[in-house]
């Protein structure tokens, strides 16, 4: 078979995507079936302990016991994701729609604003936090010195810390995909709801809310899922107790040498990744409308 | 006379808060860069000894040389590819399946949770014993810079219209040259702002990197990263915006070049 000169000039992205990326994903599948060699890496054996893990622990004889440890890991960080995922939603809706409602040219420099943070170092905007909320960060500084508390808050190293920093990461990622269902819509309509006796909170639920649906769609998934496999919020400003999904992979395949358990938390959330796929492509919108 | 009902209550002091609150960090790095004391967050006064330490340091110059030379043979290849992958998936020839499959493995890298790219790629180069140094760090940048170079490739190719090519193969231009003289130079806008959006996420990419850097071939947020845990500096602080710095120039240049309309 001759392949069309249209074909060959995709062979290189085919050839890259296909061995860098896809081969990669399918060897994880298969190492989380696997068995967990102590010096790191896998022992090339059909095993569920990567699964098992989920639920129980084995102690020194091999006897399974029933153990939620990680069970509570993913319910914690699974939790903590749907409230940073709400909060993005409840603070970028608003922001999405001021933004929508703005003249042309005000319009730009408002998307320019929102990016800007989007492409900055995350990892830099994420170690600031600690300079604003140790003890001797600003916000205590600022208290103290006002005379509002009289020793430090501790608002660092909690599950609150944590959500904020996820809030902070991805927020832009909720705000663009609103903003671009709300720029497409007919604003006419709003007048025209107004035009016969709508009240605001008729032209906002019956309106509005319903043309900016794929766009919260979008948001939320795209909000969600780098949020519950984030690492850098909790590594950084939850010290070590509140762990995201994110990084307990990281854990499994560095400190604690057990590369099956972590390719099998990496399964569970690509399967996140796949449901989400899944709805956007029911509500037919493609992926084009979310990612580009 | 009504309120306009575009205007919601609150909704302007929202997205004003909302703004303080993603610019604020940005603003405090790099306002400690400039403070004197060595307590960081505690304002001694004002001072730039701290820049001249920070280009100094040894490991990051050394981490810098790594970021910028992974970042540039990243954004060229991946844009290279790219660009050839936008051509062939705007153009005709390509079978159906194939392009949804393309369009898949164009959309997973930015969907695919960071930290799953990092580990899976760390244990595909594992398993292949491939141990290049800095080409393994290469290797795992083109494939993530790859989308990011594509999409304003892709936006633009859209708003050329084929009429363009047409007259110049009815000029008797071949193929090559029809893209080389008529194609091309309406595309570059769309390249050069692919690559440097290409070339920003290389740059800033962190996790990937920690995962995936044998030592020796750290990149410069690695190296910031692995400071900021023994403890903040006003040395990293400086060092860290600098590259907040140069990342949204390169952001600006980017939305600078790709406002130039095709006709």
């Amino acid at each position: 078979m001759r392949l069309s000169s249209g074909t060959k000039l995709l062979l290189p992205f085919l050839a890259v995507m296909t061995v860098f990326f896809m081969a990669p994903l399918c060897i994880a599948l298969g190492y989380s079936f696997m068995a967990p060699d102590p010096m790191g890496g896998v022992k090339p054996a059909f095993s569920l302990s990567g699964y098992q893990q989920f639920l129980y622990s084995a102690d020194l004889d091999g006897n399974l016991q029933w153990d939620t440890r990680y069970l509570e890991i993913i319910f914690g960080s699974t939790k903590l994701a749907v409230m940073a995922t709400l909060a993005c939603l409840v603070i970028g809706f608003p922001m999405a729609w001021f933004m929508a409602t703005r003249p042309a040219h005000q319009r730009d420099a408002w998307m320019i604003l929102i990016t800007i943070p989007f492409w900055t170092n995350l990892l830099i905007r994420t170690y600031a936090w600690i300079l604003i909320l140790r003890s001797n960060g600003l916000v205590n500084r600022g208290l103290l010195e006002t005379g509002i508390i009289d020793t430090p808050l501790e608002l660092l190293y909690n599950p609150y810390a944590v959500g904020m920093g996820l809030v902070y990461s991805y927020l832009p990622f909720m705000i663009l995909p609103i903003y671009s269902s709300l720029e497409r819509m007919d604003w006419r309509l709003v007048e025209a709801a107004q035009d016969l006796y709508a009240t605001r909170l008729r032209i906002l639920w019956h309106v509005v809310l319903p043309a900016s649906v794929p766009g919260i769609v979008g948001g939320t998934i795209l909000v969600f899922i780098p949020t519950i496999g984030s690492f850098l919020a909790a590594n950084l400003l939850g010290g070590g107790r509140n762990m995201m999904l994110g990084n307990l992979i990281e854990n499994q395949f560095g400190m604690a040498r057990n590369w099956p358990f972590g390719a099998a938390i990496s399964v569970l959330l690509i399967a996140f990744v796949m449901i989400g796929l899944m709805l956007i492509a029911r509500r037919g919108q493609g992926l084009k409308g979310v990612v580009g | 006379m009504k309120a306009n009902p575009k205007n919601m209550p609150g909704f302007g002091l929202v997205t004003w808060l909302g703004l303080a609150f993603l610019y604020l960090p940005i603003f405090a790095v790099i306002a400690f860069s400039f403070n004197s004391g060595r307590l960081v967050t505690v304002w001694e006064g004002f001072s730039f000894e701290w820049y001249p330490r920070a280009l100094g340091n040894h490991d990051l110059q050394r981490a810098t040389m790594n970021s910028l030379i992974v970042a540039v043979g990243a954004t060229f290849i991946g844009t290279v590819i790219a660009l050839a992958a936008a051509l062939a998936l705007h153009g005709g020839g390509v079978p159906k399946p194939v392009k949804t499959a393309s369009y898949t493995m164009m959309a997973l890298p930015l969907l695919v949770p960071e930290i799953v790219i990092a580990v899976t790629t760390m244990a595909f180069f594992a398993a292949i014993n491939l141990r290049l140094g800095l080409i393994n760090v290469l290797i795992a940048h083109i494939v993530f810079c790859i989308p990011f170079a594509y999409a304003p490739i892709r936006a633009r190719i859209a708003t050329i219209p084929k009429s363009m090519s047409e007259a110049a193969k009815d000029l008797y231009a071949d193929e090559w040259q029809a893209f080389r003289h008529v194609t091309l130079p309406l595309l570059t806008p769309g390249i050069f702002s692919g690559a440097l959006l290409a070339f920003i996420t290389s740059l800033d990419d962190f996790i990937i990197t920690l995962m995936v850097a044998p030592p020796g071939a750290s990149t410069l947020p690695v190296e910031i990263y692995s400071k900021v845990k023994r403890g903040i500096t006003p040395e990293i602080n400086a060092a860290a915006s600098m590259l907040l710095a140069f990342s949204i120039f390169i952001v600006l240049l980017s939305y600078i070049i790709n406002r130039k309309k095709v006709i």
